[in-house]
């Protein structure tokens, strides 16, 4: 293999799994750190830069960065880093000070097109900058679906307030109420750019025998969630079914049992294991006694003069083809009839595009979806902008957030008079943590501590009041014991080839057989002679340049514990501990067009 | 030194031993000595040794006396017995231990310091009363704990760190302990664990006195150019006769070597040494010729290496002196003082 390029701005960015995995990329390692320091409005400050809505995201995130936690495959959970988000959100102090002022005017408006984490997340990034920027919403206040299909007892609304309002408070003009119905008409008030962060608002229809009959007692989940965050609804028949596995099935099981559901049930289609709900979320609805029953198929609503009595289940099992697919097919046994109430069908969430006009330069593919660039974020008509679930179809607040960063940088770019599809390079800092001949600027003493349970309330009162957050948070004690569990996996080991006098020492040291001295060869070869067995080839293997020996260091990035022992007990200094920053280029950053390297 | 204990979690994907043990299950407490000393090197070729043997931790006596090498059966076998005993006096406490329980594996552990100056009769006595034991010196030619005097074992000629040109002669511990009659003799060098891992098993295979020099340079005093017994001089003179693989059980001799270059030897326990040669001329079984070979080469300036020597049908101390089979430590009093009636008995025998 060649020598690895430690300069290239990704090889490190990947080692940090959390912040690689992490669509919007945020320092994770660092704002632990901080968390850990007691410096919470600091940790808070890093989030808001990279994720815009820590409090919320600390709250509700889909946590692409905890499977993919270097922890998780050192012992058998990763680092509780989305409650760690919240601890920062929780105890900050005022930080209001910190935040961006709304800059002088630059004479250009844009318009966003619903109230949402991406269109919030663009506005944030454009209105410092001097854009006049208007969000347009038909619900009264802002925030989107993170106000009005996540039920309160996840996420109140004071957490939702408070971020909205850091965004509107930088001079960003909010037209609360106002759904935009036409496009055409939009375009025709000389926006200089329209972004559509509309999000993905039609619940899928559930179209079997006795839908039209029994319809008053079925309602479509996130409609229903609506109703439920707005007052429009309050009470729910005593038997309730939900149909569908997802995250938006567990928020509508789990508000049910607040509104009077005192039998709830979840039935899916497939497997519970299959299922695409947060296997935290599951969890909680299992907790709040709502069982999840699996392989079970609704064929039928049952009724009895316009009145909901049931629905009938064929049962499925799964059988999986040659290519390892899987079909669910009947098992055979009888169909089974759950009586109910009320049905609530959770699933799945669809586009729909009826205010844009044929006539408006946006072309749609033959799924119905815009045609949208995956990295500018342009439609087909180049002052129109989508990102959220409005771009790709439904996925989470932090993919929202990230849309939002990147289509914020285009239209920037765009109104800047530059080339939209020029990306720079992000920046990048490495600098050693050395402090003397064993003291490191960071712990590296790696703490055992299996992950630590966030308080809940307790359950009966928690079932009572449908506004009583169920999750406490961690208190600071707690947080910094999990804080204490992150392996710093940005602070990297870098290794001096010229330096090394191949003593071993960084072998013998190493708790986890990470280091390897050997002939070189081709990765896959190279993979089969480490010291330790190398599973996971997606972890990159950092090989140095030749030594005396005309042997090479291979080092597994894999289970790395970035404890530091390599560099302590190295005699020559040819090992380092060098900590790694990167700054992703957002709309404003200060030098957008030059691209900058490691150091 | 590091400040931080060695963290308690391993790589998942660890191999466990028959007795399910991972290599880290051998660990002792983490090194206090200076970055890169060779003998942490040492210390982990012991480790993989005896995870590689599948040894019970608990039927090892780790036994030393004064130094840095010495202080390293605390790096190891974290779980075994431990005897730190007086400067240059290992040999004695290990034979006395191994008198007094045969049934154990033991290690002395020693340095150039310990055996070849303050030690040196000590050494030689166990070796020639065959004590079944595995004698390693961690040899790096300077007394690193009083910062860098030359040992007995520095070459003349070889240059200290200061500059100072050694005009004693160096005591070679190979050559005595072949003189002596040890009945393993092996020299090896901590930069090369694929050579040393399986002579120190090897060598706790071996039932007679085994002897394995271990050439460790020492990174703060003795590792510069001039000295014969740092990384880079190690590397450039190593000539290494044969390779040596340990096969244990009834594993098939691995058949990736040119044939005829490979030769078996069967040790008392049944396990095979399966012998790699590098030089074609060189017997390791042929004592009078291993001295002379490495009387010539050192002439050379090179630094033989390799199993130098092994007798496979070797004694012990305890067969020399007829002892029973039961460890003397488990004897209960009946058997250890039968009485008046035996001792007149014997007492009459010798009149």
């Amino acid at each position: 293999m060649k020598p690895t390029d430690i300069s290239a701005p990704d090889y490190f960015h990947k080692v940090v799994d959390c912040q690689w995995a992490c669509p919007a990329h945020t320092p994770v390692p660092e704002y632990i750190r901080l968390i850990a320091e007691g410096r919470y409005s600091d940790a808070y400050m890093i989030n808001w830069k990279s994720n815009v809505f820590p409090g919320i995201l600390g709250r509700t995130c889909d946590r692409p960065c905890e499977p993919a936690c270097r922890r998780g495959r050192v012992e058998d959970n990763p680092v509780a880093i989305c409650r760690l988000k919240r601890v920062a959100a929780d105890f900050k102090d005022d930080i209001k000070h910190r935040l961006p002022k709304p800059g002088p005017k630059n004479g250009k408006r844009v318009a966003l097109v619903g109230g949402g984490p991406a269109s919030l997340a663009v506005a944030r990034d454009l209105a410092p900058l001097g854009y006049h920027c208007t969000v347009f919403d038909g619900d009264p206040k802002a925030g989107g679906m993170m106000r009005s299909q996540i039920p309160k007892f996840r996420l109140p609304d004071s957490v939702i307030d408070e971020e909205t309002d850091y965004i509107l408070d930088l001079g960003v003009e909010f037209k609360g109420g106002q759904r935009i119905d036409s496009l055409k008409q939009l375009l025709s008030e000389n926006y200089d750019a329209i972004f559509v962060g509309s999000g993905a608002p039609r619940g899928r229809e559930l179209d079997i025998p006795g839908r039209k009959e029994a319809a008053a007692n079925i309602h479509i989940g996130i409609e229903w969630l609506a109703n439920v965050s707005f007052g429009h609804v309050e009470k729910i028949g005593r038997r309730v079914i939900v149909l569908g596995g997802g995250n938006t099935a567990m928020d509508c099981c789990r508000t049910a049992r607040r509104l009077g559901g005192e039998s709830v049930k979840v039935v899916v289609r497939s497997g519970f294991e299959e299922m695409k709900a947060s296997p935290w979320e599951k969890e909680d609805a299992l907790h709040e006694d709502i069982p999840i029953l699996n392989y079970m198929v609704p064929v039928a609503f049952k009724h009895v003069a316009g009145k909901l009595i049931g629905v009938i289940f064929q049962k499925v099992k799964a059988e999986y083809d040659a290519k390892g697919r899987r079909n669910l097919v009947p098992s055979g046994e009888p169909d089974e009839t759950i009586p109910c109430d009320d049905v609530l069908v959770a699933v799945g969430q669809e586009n729909a595009f009826p205010w844009i006009e044929a006539d408006c330069g946006i072309e749609f593919d033959k799924w119905h979806m815009p045609k949208v660039d995956t990295k500018t974020f342009v439609s087909t008509n180049p002052k129109v902008f989508f990102g959220g679930d409005a771009a790709f179809g439904p996925k989470n607040i932090i993919w929202a957030v990230a849309h939002g960063h990147d289509a914020a940088l285009s239209i920037h770019k765009m109104l800047s008079g530059e080339d939209i599809n020029e990306r720079a390079l992000p920046e990048v800092h490495v600098s050693s943590q050395k402090m003397g001949i064993h003291e490191w600027s960071y712990d590296n003493d790696i703490s055992t501590d299996k992950r630590f349970k966030v308080p809940h309330r307790d359950k009966v009162i928690a079932l009572k009041d449908i506004r009583a957050e169920v999750e406490l948070g961690y208190d600071l004690k707690l947080a910094l014991g999990e804080a204490e569990r992150c392996l710093n996996c940005d602070v990297q080991t870098v290794f001096a080839a010229p330096l090394c006098i191949e003593c071993d020492a960084c072998v013998d040291i190493c708790p986890m057989d990470c280091i390897s001295f050997t002939e070189n060869g081709e990765e896959d070869d190279l993979r089969q002679r480490l010291k330790a067995p190398s599973p996971h080839h997606d972890q990159a293997l950092y090989v140095s340049g030749d030594l005396k020996t005309g042997r090479v260091m291979v080092k597994d990035e894999d289970v790395c514990l970035h404890c530091g022992l390599c560099a302590e007990r190295c005699p020559t200094g040819a090992w380092d501990m060098q900590k790694y920053l990167i700054d992703m280029v957002q709309a404003g950053s200060t030098c957008q067009s030059k691209a900058r390297s490691a150091a | 030194m590091t400040y931080i204990a060695k963290p308690k979690f391993h790589h998942p994907g660890l191999k466990k031993n028959e007795l399910g043990y991972t290599h880290r299950d051998y660990e002792g407490k983490i090194s206090t000595l200076c970055a890169g000393c060779g003998h942490d090197s040492i210390t982990a070729s012991i480790i993989e040794a005896c995870y590689e043997l599948s040894i019970e931790p608990h039927r090892v006596a780790k036994i030393s006396g004064i130094g840095c090498s010495s202080k390293t059966p605390d790096y190891f076998l974290g779980n075994s017995h431990g005897f730190n005993s007086v400067h240059g006096r290992m040999p004695s406490v290990l034979t006395g231990a191994n008198l007094a329980n045969r049934d154990l594996i033991y290690l002395g552990v020693s340095g150039d310091g310990d055996s070849a100056s303050i030690g040196f009769g000590q050494f030689a006595h166990s070796i020639r009363r065959a004590v079944n034991m595995t004698y390693i010196v961690e040899n790096n030619g300077v007394y690193g704990l009083t910062k860098g005097q030359f040992s007995a074992t520095a070459d003349r000629g070889s240059k200290s760190k200061k500059g100072v040109t050694n005009t004693d002669n160096a005591i070679d511990l190979v050559a005595i302990a072949l003189q002596l009659g040890a009945t393993f003799v092996a020299r090896s060098f901590s930069g090369d664990k694929t050579q040393l891992v399986p002579l120190i098993a090897a060598a706790i295979r071996h039932k007679g006195a085994s002897f394995i020099d271990v050439i460790s340079p020492c990174i703060a005093f003795n590792n510069h150019a001039g000295s014969t017994k740092s990384f880079d001089y190690v590397r450039e003179h190593n000539d290494a006769v044969n390779r040596l693989d340990v096969l244990v059980g009834r594993d098939p001799i691995s058949v990736d070597y040119a044939p005829g270059t490979v030769q078996v030897v069967e040790q008392h326990d049944g396990s095979r040494l399966a012998l790699r040669k590098l030089d074609a001329d060189y017997d390791p079984h042929d004592r009078l010729g291993a001295m002379t070979f490495l009387q010539k080469h050192a002439a050379k300036g090179q630094i033989v290496t390799g199993l130098l020597y092994v007798d496979p049908e070797a004694e012990d101390l305890h067969t020399h002196l007829d002892t029973v089979e039961t460890p003397l430590n488990t004897l209960d009093e009946q058997a250890l003082c039968p009485g008046s009636a035996v001792l007149d008995k014997i007492n009459a025998s010798l009149r």
